[in-house]
């Protein structure tokens, strides 16, 4: 008998953006409140179990198409490349930098290279997550 | 009485009766007879406690510190959202492993359904 998952589907639907929102928000929040690059990647890859829990792992497959792998090594290799850009300017590894931006729409911003450093932790614990999951539940 | 403590009792009020609901649902999940009728304390009435628990504390952090909340709005709509979605899951989960009802059950409609369409396929 088929079963019919329209509730959870429809629900999945909804919920899945306020994690990824609340994930971004968490992402960014992470300077001055609780929060940062770790826990922003399990909540973005706790959303997208949901999205495998709710359809099928070829369905999301087919509307993510990332392979995690390569997300692993992206972000590796921003974590890396913030570290070795402080060479640029004669500073010991991973030193980092800070300032003022004045940006046109968003007005004055304090913007700090350690975001960067963060981006990299974010997308080395999405990829990792969901290549730990994706390749459990591929596994017979 | 000053403004700032009705403020206070306002909060106060409604995270206490968001903790009384949670204790009674308590209650009701020892004492009902099977699951169906646990699940049903559980859902409805935890979320309903929870619920005024974080609007309780969304007012209080409102009038005291003058301080919007919008983690808590956020948690406030996803609790109201998903507790009922997850109630249901595992009803269903536990009617299509065959759970028993308890015996004072009247009616079983969706068994119905269910043998209708098992005999149509």
């Amino acid at each position: 008998m088929k079963t019919n998952d329209i509730i959870l589907q429809t629900v999945t639907k909804i919920v899945s953006f306020i994690i990824l929102m609340f994930a971004l928000h968490i992402f960014f929040a992470g300077h001055n409140n609780p929060g940062g690059g770790f826990v922003g990647g399990l909540l973005t890859s706790g959303a997208i179990v949901l999205l495998l829990l709710a359809y099928d792992i070829k369905t999301v497959a087919n509307s993510l198409p990332i392979d995690f792998k390569i997300t692993v090594a992206v972000g590796l290799l921003f974590a890396v490349g913030t570290g070795l850009g402080s060479f640029l300017f004669d500073v010991p590894f991973l030193t980092h930098a800070f300032g003022e931006l004045t940006i046109p729409i968003l007005g004055e911003l304090h913007l700090n290279t350690a975001v960067l450093f963060d981006i990299g932790v974010y997308l080395a614990v999405v990829g990792s997550t969901m290549t730990i999951i994706q390749t459990i539940g591929e596994g017979e | 009485m000053n403004v700032s403590e009705i403020d206070e009792f306002i909060g106060a009020l409604l995270i206490l009766i968001g903790g009384i609901i949670s204790v009674i649902s308590a209650t009701g999940i020892i004492r009902f007879p099977d699951v169906y009728t646990r699940a049903h304390a559980a859902t409805k009435s935890t979320t309903l406690g929870v619920l005024l628990s974080l609007v309780g504390a969304f007012i209080y952090i409102w009038l005291t510190e003058n301080y919007i909340s919008v983690r808590l709005m956020l948690g406030i709509v996803f609790v109201f959202i998903t507790a009922p979605v997850s109630g249901h899951l595992i009803i269903r989960a536990a009617y299509r492993s065959k759970v028993n009802m308890t015996e004072d059950t009247v009616e079983d409609e969706l068994k119905k359904v269910l043998d209708n369409q098992t005999e149509v396929h």
